[in-house]
């Protein structure tokens, strides 16, 4: 079971990485969840798996007993990335709506000088979605969007 | 007390957030805020450097187990650094952020990203810096693609994927971490990475920190995101994370290097101090062929980088002194630089120096300040980054390093050339064209251009303390660095209950 754990989180950590690389906004994004998964198994695999006992010291000081910690990290670990690609959805959209591309090839205008008429700040339908999908328990930010 | 700066942001966030339709009062709120996190911040400071560490351990769990904060010399140091970046910004944004953004939420966000920022100062556990992060993080994401431009829209997403991707790094590492040593608790896991047996395995998760942290605190081969994205928001969100995002980078690697992994230092800090002399020299290199106000100042925050990174990497006291003293004097005199990009876009509104021009003779008083952060930022005697390098080439010498004493001095003479260049065009060539551009903004979708002055001639004010009391302010950051270099302090203060 401990050598599937391992073999799955490297296949996902080598399938993360080559998505990571591709060219297409949308790919990219489903490199860095993989990516995401293959961490969250080797945080998992980190202690090693004791299978068939709960992470609660039992009466029994002789039975063996699993580490909660790495299952604690993996929770928030889980979370916080949860907020994140919710935010990274939204922004890969916005990107789409206003540059009207995902491909990164096209994307040089930070780097290179390139004439583009700068647009005015409009409040436009993608952006309201982008600030309702942040959900995200760790910066207190679905407190804002009680008031938004 | 020890909890307060991460508290008093938070509360301020709900506060601004309660306030959400009235930016005015948001503005007021950050402004009165940031100036009690600087009160605090400095009491914090004072109480660490007379009484030694504070400790907390959150929810009276015992230190292995609970989440600890604790601040030592440096934690001090730089969350005063951060609150007064935060203060300097609050006021520059009430006269510069346009009503979009307010409404949009900035100031709820400033506070977030300080309350991210001040966590990852003063925790004292592995785990919990990496939540910090994240917070601190996300708050930036936010922040900067804010308002919704082209350019920030494409800026911000290159900084998203590639912050993310060190945040993959940076668990894994916690990961492996946590296997070889069973805690995560930064005191114990300096205890318990002795006794592991030395070699393979600690270098490698200690290079995979080094990754992580490095795509972080953008050194060589790993900062390209930086001068992809800074330049995209309004200047004060620029002026804020190049005066906290990047350096909460470079106090994590100083944290994990001096506290945990110091088993094989000439293997290491040889790598930090090659490392250091890279960013030092693409940096600036990358700063000379630029003609973009913001986009050169920065390549000039990853040249800054390198000379923190070397500090660390001599590891000496002397050296790591030197480091947190250029801490302190490039953060004011990078802010002060970007507030000043932000003041001359204001007049002339642009940020291209072949558009601009001639403001040494509309506003002698802007180019005395910026003449006086951009002549400390390239070393020039009598201001804070003469001391502050003086004392890196000084420890370099006498651990005879002499290549990156070497690799120092020269990236010092490349800066004084592109500020010159800047000074050139800017300041003093002639105006190209009457003033169809000079046309002031409206002011009443923005602020009043006094909050602007007031905040730049605050920085360079501050920059200029620091180097009229050079001398105490060395004194701490030489008790913080010989804290930083003997662990069994830190150790004992959290494990043992400390005083």
């Amino acid at each position: 079971m401990a050598l599937l754990l391992s073999i799955s989180a490297g296949v996902l950590f080598t399938a993360g990485l080559y998505m990571v690389l591709r060219r297409s906004l949308v790919k990219i994004l489903v490199g860095l969840l993989l990516l995401g998964y293959a961490v969250n198994l080797l945080l998992f695999s980190s202690v090693g798996l004791i299978p068939g006992h709960p992470p609660i010291l039992p009466r029994d000081p002789a039975q063996p007993v699993a580490d909660p910690v790495p299952q604690a990290l993996i929770l928030t670990a889980i979370v916080i990335s949860f907020g994140l690609t919710a935010f990274a959805v939204g922004l890969v959209r916005q990107v789409y709506q206003v540059l009207g591309t995902d491909d990164t090839n096209e994307l040089q205008c930070t780097d290179l000088a390139c004439e583009l008429p700068s647009l005015a700040y409009k409040p436009a339908e993608g952006e309201t979605v982008d600030e309702n999908e942040m959900v995200q328990p760790e910066a207190e930010d679905h407190g804002k969007e009680d008031h938004s | 007390m020890i909890i307060l700066p991460i508290f008093l942001p938070l509360f301020l966030a709900v506060i601004c957030l309660l306030a959400w339709n009235y930016p005015y009062i948001q503005r007021w709120v950050a402004l009165l805020g940031s100036l009690a996190l600087v009160v605090v911040s400095g009491w914090i400071l004072l109480d660490v450097s007379n009484h030694g560490l504070l400790v907390l351990q959150s929810g009276n769990w015992p230190a292995p187990f609970g989440i600890t904060l604790a601040v030592d010399g440096l934690s001090a140091i730089m969350v005063l650094l951060g609150s007064l970046v935060g203060l300097v910004v609050a006021v520059y944004a009430a006269g510069s952020m346009d009503m979009a953004r307010l409404r949009f939420g900035f100031y709820p966000l400033f506070f977030i990203l300080l309350m991210g920022v001040n966590g990852a100062f003063t925790t004292g556990d592995l785990f919990n810096l990496y939540v910090w992060f994240e917070v601190m993080l996300m708050a930036s994401f936010v922040l900067m693609a804010l308002g919704g431009e082209r350019q920030q829209i494409e800026g911000a997403v290159k900084y998203l994927i590639l912050n993310l991707l060190a945040s993959m790094l940076f668990l894994s590492a916690i990961g492996l971490t946590y296997n070889l040593a069973g805690t995560l608790n930064l005191a114990d896991l300096a205890v318990q990475l002795n006794k592991v047996s030395p070699g393979g395995m600690v270098t490698l998760v200690s290079i995979l920190f080094l990754v992580a942290f490095g795509i972080k605190s953008a050194i060589f081969p790993l900062f390209f995101w930086l001068p992809a994205s800074y330049h995209t928001p309004p200047v004060a969100v620029t002026a804020l994370f190049s005066g906290l995002l990047t350096k909460v980078g470079v106090y994590s690697l100083i944290r994990v290097f001096t506290l945990l992994f110091t088993q094989d230092t000439t293997y290491t800090h040889t790598i930090l101090l090659v490392l250091a002399g890279f960013t030092m020299v693409t940096g600036v290199f990358g700063a000379a062929a630029q003609l973009d106000f913001r986009r050169l100042l920065s390549f000039h925050i990853v040249s800054q980088i390198g000379y923190l990174i070397m500090g660390l990497g001599l590891m000496s006291r002397e050296a790591l002194a030197g480091t947190i003293y250029f801490m302190g004097h490039v953060i004011l005199a990078k802010t002060a630089l970007f507030l000043i990009a932000g003041l001359v876009e204001r007049m002339q509104g642009s940020y291209d120096l072949k558009k601009l021009g001639g403001i040494y003779r509309l506003k002698p008083a802007m180019a005395v300040l910026f003449l006086l952060p951009a002549m400390s930022l390239a070393g020039l005697p009598p201001l804070s980054g003469f001391f502050a390098k003086l004392i890196l080439v000084a420890a370099g010498l006498r651990l005879q390093q002499y290549a990156i004493v070497a690799a120092g001095l020269f990236v010092s003479l490349l800066t004084l050339y592109s500020m010159t260049k800047v000074w050139n065009e800017v300041f003093w060539k002639e105006p190209k064209q009457a003033s169809p551009e000079m046309s002031q903004p409206d002011e009443l979708k923005t602020g009043h251009i006094g909050w602007m002055w007031a905040a730049t001639i605050g920085t360079v004010v501050l920059m200029l303390a620091m180097t009229v009391f050079a001398d105490p302010m060395l004194a701490v950051a030489d008790r913080a660095a010989s804290q930083l270099l003997s662990p069994d302090v830190y150790i004992s203060a959290v494990l043992r209950g400390g005083r």
